[in-house]
């Protein structure tokens, strides 16, 4: 502090107020630093949230045609016997033709109209490629309807959704091989006429993974169940097993070498790279103990190990704030050591542990980079099977799902990655407001 | 015999085994259970809890042991084995009921094996990652030379034989990112947390402090789609291509943008802690002799807290060398040695993830190679975190 009084020249008053004013000016600037770096991270905060939601809502709508189709009984139930099982044979691929031959009127009253070059074959292109499942899905649902002009709603492409919702325009789709200027024509007739519409679309969250030219059908079911699968294993195998080491680490763990150790080892696990774990995962849980690529259980294992860190350190912070003299007393009236634990020092930290918990699950459930590692990352369309069996069967995470969107080419899956987003978000926001409402609601002052 | 039809057996067992259990201790005590040392549920516990334990315990073991001599992991032998363990470990308790009996002291080593076992869960962990990372390297070293790994500048992996695996170009890409997020981080991080703890009022800190670590919150994924999606293109059309630098919206400066606005709530929350440490009186004593806040904070109390600081940087140093999301989607995968920002370049964990997706065949050095970029990795990072917390543990003993 020598040096700051050092400074101050001997001299006049009018100097020493100069030095002041220059003193005062730098606080301010270094107040106005301080300001500023928060107004940054908080914009950082907003613009982050802002711009995934401003990419990913589109993604909960989508866009639909109406047409009349007639559910041609030659083709669809040859034998006329309207037998399911003789229904069942007739392949996704002969429903196509059902759908171009019905949308021929629509094609000539187009032309007539606005949409002088729409030919029924374009028509027909701007309907998605899965339609044809959904229409034979709809048919082996309602057999009896077969032989009658039901109407119907289909997809249409993601070219003509996103043209739609205005990410692309006439201008930016030139040369575009996958949608004709006529199909833009005959989408903005078709609206006026109000066969097209756009609305909510919730097969966005039930649907499995769609194939490359189906963003439109591509959907997060797999992703949900697999994700959700895994948080069961986490909860299962992380909350007991960190209670567990927990309790010993606070209780009863000798002050020796072997408990430093441990110690030393969980909080170097808390930090150790995420990808690490996928590491561990792929060489032993998956080449050494020889468990099944792409399923939640090498997931959930995985997300276990990573997750246990977090909730050791809090459930043991929960321990310590239990005061020692309830335990004590329990003792002092003849309570061995476990039972005193057991029976009053854990369930009055309960709530923290709770807690604890919650944030380590939502934390086990944004994690990506393991789970690529494991295979999770693979095209996966069937829904796993129920429990217990299907944590043994293929599937993909939330997070995981988010990394496949990005990974396609056409442009209308970078909608979809950020309603994976959104979704992601909104389970994560869930937990951690039941986190701090458990906090505010249970937890206790001593 | 199958793994389920196993553990309902052993279920099985162990639920009948506390029902005779309880049945036998009332039994031996003649109707009076105060005669008993132990309540009668504990000697229930203790005869199914014997059977559960030893029945797992044979079947880890005898699994684990299958690795080595193969007959011991036919489904049988680890069936038989394993229920058999568990009926005799309960008749064994289950024999010893007595009045005198001390069925609850039994349970409660029990549970305390248990316990220890679970702890010890860290420990196993740590070694697994050690040696699956080691195994995997050494069968890298022996077909790839490991001086040209370490000290080779090209990265070209080609499965036919001609791979050029050096990792110098992966680490100058992880270094480069890394320095990014730090200017970006840190400056930021260690203002809010000035700002936060000395001027603040408590209206604002109560407000800031939880808006700012909702940054904390978000999964990387997140970040990574918005270097992706949000920076990346913003960055290439209004500097990369305008300047001439670059025309790739994966960059080098795109990562570590994003990965330094994820680190501001990690160096902040730090900091603060490390902050608000340092003893009032310091603090005071400053302001008492006519100091301003900033002058007090510059020159009392950063030069008070830098370990703690330094170690902070650590440990966000080493999230951003681990970090994988934000670089795999924002960095680019071009291996190269270059100095410019607005280039796409490519790190350890991008490598580790490119190298062990897809079609994999553990013989070949170039699936084999992220093991050893692996082991690098969990090398470098476990490193600054020792030193880390070492700091941060030397400087809390200082004040305290």
């Amino acid at each position: 502090m020598t040096d700051l009084t050092a400074t101050i020249p001997a001299a006049t008053s009018e100097a020493r107020a100069a030095h002041t004013r220059r003193r005062y000016a730098s606080e301010k600037r270094f107040r106005m630093y301080g300001l500023a770096s928060i107004c940054i991270a908080i914009t950082a905060v907003v613009v982050l949230l802002g711009s995934v939601l401003a990419r990913g809502l589109p993604a909960f709508t989508q866009t639909f045609i109406q047409a009349e189709i007639f559910l041609d009984p030659a083709v669809l139930d040859p034998t006329g016997a309207r037998d399911p099982e003789e229904i069942r044979k007739i392949l996704t691929f002969s429903y196509a033709p059902l759908i171009q031959e019905s949308l021929t009127d629509l094609a000539s009253e187009l032309q007539a109209g606005s949409a002088p070059g729409i030919t029924p074959q374009l028509l027909a292109g701007m309907v998605s490629e899965a339609a044809g499942a959904n229409l034979r899905n709809y048919v082996l649902a309602n057999p009896d309807q077969i032989g009658e002009t039901v109407p119907f709603e289909f997809l249409t492409t993601g070219r003509i959704d996103q043209y739609i919702k205005g990410h692309i325009t006439r201008e930016s789709s030139m040369g575009d091989t996958r949608v004709d200027p006529a199909q833009l024509n005959a989408a903005d007739q078709l609206r006026e006429l109000g066969l097209l519409e756009r609305r909510l679309n919730l097969a966005f969250l039930t649907n499995p993974d769609a194939s490359e030219n189906r963003p439109e059908a591509a959907g997060l079911g797999v992703a949900l169940i697999g994700s959700a699968y895994m948080m069961l294993i986490v909860l299962v195998l992380a909350l007991p097993i960190g209670v567990a080491a927990s309790i010993y680490l606070e209780e009863f763990a000798p002050k020796n070498w072997i408990t430093d150790v441990i110690e030393v080892n969980i909080s170097n696990l808390a930090a150790v790279p995420s990808i690490v774990f996928g590491i561990l995962g792929l060489a032993f849980f998956i080449n050494f103990v020889n468990l099944p690529v792409s399923a939640p259980i090498v997931g959930g294992l995985v997300l276990t190990l990573m997750t246990l860190p977090t909730i050791i350190i809090s459930t043991r912070a929960a321990i310590k704030s239990v005061p020692p003299s309830i335990k004590e007393a329990a003792l002092g009236v003849g309570a061995s050591k476990m039972q005193a634990i057991f029976h009053h020092t854990l369930p009055l930290a309960a709530p923290g542990i709770l807690t604890g918990t919650i944030i380590g699950l939502a934390q086990a459930l944004g994690e990506t980079a393991p789970l690529l590692l494991i295979g999770m990352v693979a095209f996966v369309v069937d829904f796993p099977g129920p429990l217990p069996g299907g944590l043994f069967d293929p599937a993909t995470a939330l997070p995981v799902q988010v990394y496949n969107f990005t990974q396609r080419a056409d442009p209308a899956f970078v909608e979809r990655a950020s309603g994976a987003i959104i979704v992601l978000l909104v389970f994560l926001l869930i937990m951690n407001t039941i986190a701090i409402i458990l906090r505010q609601r249970l937890e206790r002052t001593w | 015999m199958s793994s389920g039809i196993l553990f309902a057996l052993l279920a099985v067992l162990t639920v009948s085994g506390f029902l005779m259990g309880r049945v036998r201790a009332r039994a031996a005590a003649g109707g009076d259970v105060t005669a008993l040392h132990s309540r009668t549920q504990y000697h229930g516990v203790a005869v199914g809890m014997g059977a559960l334990l030893a029945g797992l315990a044979t079947y880890v073991l005898l699994n684990f042991v299958a690795t080595l001599l193969p007959f011991a992991g036919n489904p049988w032998v680890v069936g038989l084995g394993s229920v058999g363990l568990a009926v005799a470990a309960s008749a064994l308790v289950y024999v010893r009921i007595t009045p005198q009996f001390r069925a609850r002291n039994l349970v409660e080593i029990m549970i305390l094996g248990l316990l220890t076992l679970a702890s010890s869960l860290a420990i196993f962990t740590t070694v697994a990652i050690v040696l699956s990372l080691v195994f995997e390297t050494a069968r890298f070293f022996t077909q790839y030379n490991w001086t040209d790994f370490l000290f080779g500048s090209v990265w070209s992996p080609a499965f036919q034989g001609t791979s050029q695996l050096g990792i110098l170009p992966l680490l100058w890409g992880t270094l480069y990112v890394s320095f990014i997020a730090l200017t970006v981080a840190v400056p930021i991080g260690l203002f809010v947390a000035i700002y936060l703890t000395q001027y603040a009022s408590a209206g604002l800190r109560r407000a800031a402090k939880p808006a700012i670590e909702v940054l904390a919150g978000i999964p990387t994924i997140v970040y990574g789609l918005f270097a992706l999606i949000t920076v990346g293109p913003i960055l290439r059309d209004y500097f990369a291509e305008p300047t001439g630098l670059g025309s790739s919206s994966a960059s080098v400066m795109t990562a570590g943008l994003v990965m330094g606005i994820m680190l501001i709530p990690f160096v902040s929350s730090l900091s603060d802690d490390i902050i608000t440490a340092v003893p009032r009186a310091m603090r005071e004593g400053s302001l008492g002799l006519g100091a301003t806040q900033s002058e007090t904070i510059l020159r009392v109390i950063v030069p008070a807290a830098l370990p703690g600081i330094v170690g902070a940087i650590l440990l966000a140093a080493s999230r951003a060398i681990g970090e994988t999301m934000i670089v795999v989607l924002g960095a680019g995968a071009a291996a190269q040695l270059s100095l410019n920002p607005f280039e796409a370049m490519t790190t350890i964990t991008v490598k580790i993830v490119s190298q062990l997706t897809g079609d994999t065949d553990f013989t070949s050095p170039e699936t084999l190679v992220a093991f050893a970029l692996g082991i690098t990795l969990f090398v470098l990072t476990l490193g600054m975190n020792v030193l880390a917390l070492y700091i941060v543990r030397r400087y809390r003993e200082q004040y305290e």
